[in-house]
């Protein structure tokens, strides 16, 4: 008996050292420099972040992983030496940061450090690899089986069926706003106007130049899609963010929205609503709008970038700590669900089947043009008035395009 | 004093004041006066996970000359103060003769950025302003006649809404007025009307605004009145009471004159916290409805491409409105002051 429990034991030992050496054995031997994340906080990222500080668990690290990373990743990095060694951006984020100057090219840690990396996962920029991306997101449909299933629909694959859905769900008495969509005015409002005139097929500058040109037929018709889908959205729609929106996923009060894939995961599981809700929750492929066929929807990544006023050493530690990671090391049963990984290795589960789907539509990824944040700020304080009636389409487009070129000319895109 | 005696009495807060005070106030100015230099563009191709694609970007090194050059940027003069995205002057002109009428010529004003916040910060400041003070002096004359071991807790409890702060405590009414709060729900009883939705009206938004930012004030002017009422002359009262007057008329002969001096004091300050309303709109997502000057330097610096002269073109602009809002009360106090008693 005494030898069985001592086989048991070395057993278990033997397995456990084999983990840490397993743990060990990747590029983890940081030795010197300094480690300092800021992102965003979502399930995916806080895993990235938790993986890289258990690498870089032998020198100085931390992480700040915030919903406020944008305000102060610029001003974080822009010191010399940068406060923050690493931010985790989106593509649309790493802009600023590029137009600033303060994130540095990584050809050199790629060739000494990342070899493992596969070439669709770097992000280069005029031949220079600036960033090195880890998850893609996107948004696309998410409805309720069972709801459909009881008015005899099949879920819709355009925004026109959205809308039959919704008066049919509506007319059945079934809920009284059967749509949800993070329409909040500012940054979600403007990402939703963004995906619906990328589904018209419209273009958002004048090619090769900053000259906004969105008052056309396209924007036109964007505005009066967004417009109808509020007729069947709770009425504080321009107070509902991602979070408010799930919220009301949650409760059971939506059928049939537009949202993140990231956060599918989130409505899917059995916290925070009844079994009904999450067990017919779907997530469905990106809605069009019009006859255009294009997908209403941008495709995004998340990365990681350095600093660039930071020590080689800092350099070499993060680029080390973060490349450990966002490797095939960090997918696990936990992880696996939490985004689409772009890492090898990456096994899709059904919560990812939405953002697979809009990858497969060829969805055009979001704009990463240094002047778009502007166009995005000045749509999301635009669009509001439209949409409560105080305001004609072609105004608010107009409205949008002043105030875009006012702040273009102050920050010296246009003269 | 002897003069010497004198600076040496005001230098260390002469220079505080310098140092935190004027300085900023310098370097506001002088960001708003210049803009970013003019971008280089150039065409490079981008690959990543969804493939490849042409790009426009910015050329680092020819901008990186150009500020190492002239490291403020731009000289733009008042070129940003005139933008739409602020005075609007072209625009403002453009309108006054190509509108119809005075209702449209308001209407085109207020589409306008900063027309449409100062539209709801003035109107904010003048009604937020004079119920704080009625609300806060009935409250400090109440609390002044409650029974002497209930005064402590009593006045604790009317302090609260100025000690929560203030972008929690309009979180909470938020929820309070949501159409399933407990205030959302009880006004669709109260009108009839299920539809009701406070955060989808923008009249209705402007008043829970405005409740809010009296609940939150109201206290801050009571606890002033109520350390002014344990000043007032109890023989003066006396002395009215057998002359006759009641209660009101004590209040309104003896009492009020008594406190008018704290009436300047807390409206100035109210004033200026009004002009620069800013949490309530965040926190009641109210940006669709109202709002500020504070709010619009907030977004021009929290999107993803940060406006800095724009947001310090908005900031000389808010100091130069509570200048001229606080004025009639200065004078009016310099004139009290420097007459010959």
């Amino acid at each position: 008996m005494n030898v069985f429990k001592i086989a048991t034991l070395g057993t278990a030992t033997a397995v456990l050292m084999g983990t840490t050496a397993m743990a060990d054995g990747h590029a983890c031997a940081i030795t010197e420099g300094r480690v300092n994340i800021v992102g965003n906080e979502f399930p995916a990222i806080q895993s990235v972040a938790a993986a890289a500080l258990a690498c870089a668990s032998g020198i100085d690290a931390e992480a700040n992983l915030t919903a406020d990373h944008q305000k102060i990743n610029l001003a974080g990095m822009s010191g010399n030496p940068a406060e923050y060694t690493s931010a985790i951006v989106a593509n649309s984020s790493i802009v600023a940061l590029i137009n600033e100057d303060v994130v540095r090219p990584l050809d050199d840690l790629v060739a000494m450090y990342g070899a493992d990396i596969p070439s669709h996962q770097l992000i280069t920029i005029d031949g220079q690899v600036m960033a090195v991306a880890f998850m893609a997101n996107a948004q696309h449909l998410i409805y309720r089986s069972d709801v459909l299933a009881q008015v005899g629909m099949d879920a819709p694959t355009s925004y026109e069926g959205v809308l039959e859905a919704a008066e049919v769900i509506r007319a059945a008495g079934i809920m009284d706003n059967p749509v949800g969509g993070a329409y909040a005015a500012g940054w979600n409002l403007a990402e939703e106007f963004v995906n619906m005139y990328l589904g018209t097929g419209g273009d958002f500058f004048e090619a090769g130049t900053a000259n906004v040109s969105i008052n056309n037929e396209d924007g036109v018709e964007a505005l009066e899609m967004m417009k109808a889908l509020t007729a069947y959205m709770n009425p504080d729609y321009l107070t509902h963010d991602s979070n408010a929106t799930s919220a009301e996923w949650e409760a059971g009060n939506v059928a049939l929205m537009n949202l993140w894939g990231s956060r599918s995961g989130v409505l899917m599981d059995d916290e925070g609503s009844e079994m009904v809700v999450y067990s017919n929750t779907v997530a469905g492929g990106p809605l069009t709008v019009g006859d255009s066929g294009n997908a209403a929807s941008t495709l995004w990544w998340d990365g990681w970038t350095v600093a660039k006023n930071i020590s080689d050493a800092d350099a070499e530690a993060t680029f080390q700590a973060m490349a450990y990671a966002t490797s095939p090391a960090l997918l696990n049963e936990e992880t696996m669900s939490q985004a689409v990984w772009l890492m090898n290795g990456f096994e899709a589960q059904p919560v990812n089947e939405g953002v697979l789907a809009t990858v497969a539509a060829g969805a055009s990824p979001y704009p990463m043009l240094p002047f778009m944040g502007l166009l995005h700020t000045a749509a999301g304080d635009n669009i509001a008035d439209f949409l409560q009636g105080n305001e004609s389409a072609e105004q608010a487009l107009a409205d949008i395009e002043a105030a875009y070129t006012a702040a273009a000319t102050e920050q010296g895109f246009l003269q | 004093m002897k003069h010497s005696t004198f600076f040496w009495f005001v230098l260390p807060s002469a220079f505080l004041m310098l140092l935190f005070i004027a300085l900023p106030v310098a370097s506001v100015v002088t960001q708003s006066l210049y803009t970013a230099h003019e971008q280089v563009l150039v065409t490079v191709e981008n690959c990543g996970p969804f493939g490849c694609k042409p790009v426009t970007s910015i050329d680092q090194e020819a901008t990186q000359a150009l500020n190492a050059d002239k490291p403020l940027g731009k000289w733009a003069g008042l070129d940003i103060y005139k933008d739409r995205n602020h005075l609007a002057f072209s625009e403002v002109a453009s309108a006054w003769v190509n509108v119809d009428g005075l209702p449209d010529f308001g209407k085109t004003l207020l589409n306008l950025p900063f027309y449409k916040a100062m539209a709801f910060t003035l109107t904010y400041t003048f009604v937020v302003t004079p119920l704080t003070i009625i609300f806060g002096f009935f409250i400090a004359v109440a609390v002044n006649s409650v029974a002497k071991a209930l005064k402590g807790p009593t006045i604790f409890l009317t302090l609260l809404p100025f000690i929560v702060t203030p972008l929690v405590g309009s979180l909470i009414l938020f929820w309070m007025v949501d159409a399933r709060g407990i205030l959302g729900t009880g006004l669709q009883w109260l009108t009839n009307n299920p539809d009701l939705s406070v955060k989808a009206s923008t009249p209705l938004m402007w008043i829970m605004l405005m409740v809010y930012g009296i609940w939150h004030a109201a206290p801050f002017a009571f606890v002033v009145f109520y350390a002014g009422l344990q000043t007032v002359n109890s023989e003066s009262l006396e002395a009215a009471m057998i002359d006759g007057a009641n209660r009101w008329e004590r209040i309104r002969y003896v009492v009020i004159p008594h406190l008018f001096p704290l009436v300047t004091f807390v409206a100035l300050i109210q004033l200026m916290d009004n002009f620069r309303v800013f949490e309530p709109i965040v926190s009641f997502s109210a940006q669709a409805h109202a709002t500020s000057l504070s709010y619009a330097i907030f977004n021009d610096l929290g999107g993803e491409t940060r406006l800095l002269s724009s947001a310090a073109a908005t900031s000389v602009l808010t100091i130069i409105g509570i200048a001229i809002l606080l004025s009639p009360v200065l004078i009016r106090t310099y004139r009290d002051f420097s007459k010959p008693s």
